[in-house]
């Protein structure tokens, strides 16, 4: 499992490939990268994204870890940006390798479900009328029935 | 013991720590005495459907005992990813 909470850009291809490169006998890697989207109106200054040091990477290794208990996983990374991004600019990615694809897919699906409403970030969105806090949505809290 | 406020809660409130002596049994009861310290607690504490709470870094609940907790944080829902 490898984690990583970092204020620094992180190279998508480097990450997935080195990810890939460290498997053994997995038939799949599965991965996902969050990226910061403009509003729709090209108006977006910045993001800043706030975190609790310390929290942040337990809650994502207690989420990480019961994902590797619920399927049948090779390895689990996630890297979750904090401090101030631009549109277009990547927040997070996370990568899960398997035997088998579903359990590399699903897994990736549990682990952004749970690190949307459950690891210690919060979103600031900046434009031209001020900065607001990105309010968490219901249906998001509802994904997590699912699991 | 260490009260920290995250996002929203930690403009509201104007600072991201405090450093307090407390006997309280509860996160309720701990809400109760920062919601009379100053108005800007009681804006902060308003409305606890809107507030999340950890003790000791692992998400709990406002009936949570504070036996022994050493760091309780507040904040609102989170939204990562």
């Amino acid at each position: 499992m490898d984690i990583r909470v970092q204020e620094e850009d992180f190279d998508l291809g480097a990450e997935a490939n080195a990810f890939a490169a460290r498997q053994k006998g997995m038939g799949a890697v599965v991965t996902f990268t969050g990226i910061v989207r403009d509003l729709g109106k090209g108006d977006l200054q910045a993001m800043q994204i706030e975190h609790y040091p310390g929290m942040t990477e337990k809650a994502i290794s207690k989420i990480a870890d019961e994902a590797l208990s619920r399927w049948d996983l090779g390895d689990i990374l996630v890297i979750h940006r904090h401090g101030v991004l631009k549109a277009e600019d990547l927040i997070m990615m996370v990568a899960t390798s398997s035997r088998h694809r579903v359990d590399a897919f699903q897994a990736a699906e549990f682990l952004m479900d749970y690190l949307k409403s459950r690891a210690p970030f919060w979103k600031k969105e900046v434009t031209p009328e001020g900065a607001d806090w990105v309010a968490a949505k219901d249906e998001d809290e509802d994904a997590l029935s699912r699991w | 013991m260490d009260v920290l406020y995250f996002a929203w809660v930690r403009e509201r409130i104007g600072h991201p720590k405090d450093k307090i002596e407390t006997d309280a049994a509860t996160v309720r009861a701990l809400v109760d005495e920062l919601r009379s310290r100053e108005a800007r607690y009681e804006a902060a504490f308003a409305d606890l459907d809107a507030l999340r709470v950890a003790v000791d870094q692992e998400l709990t609940d406002f009936d949570a005992p504070l036996d022994g907790a050493r760091e309780v944080a507040f904040f609102p829902p989170m939204t990562g990813g």
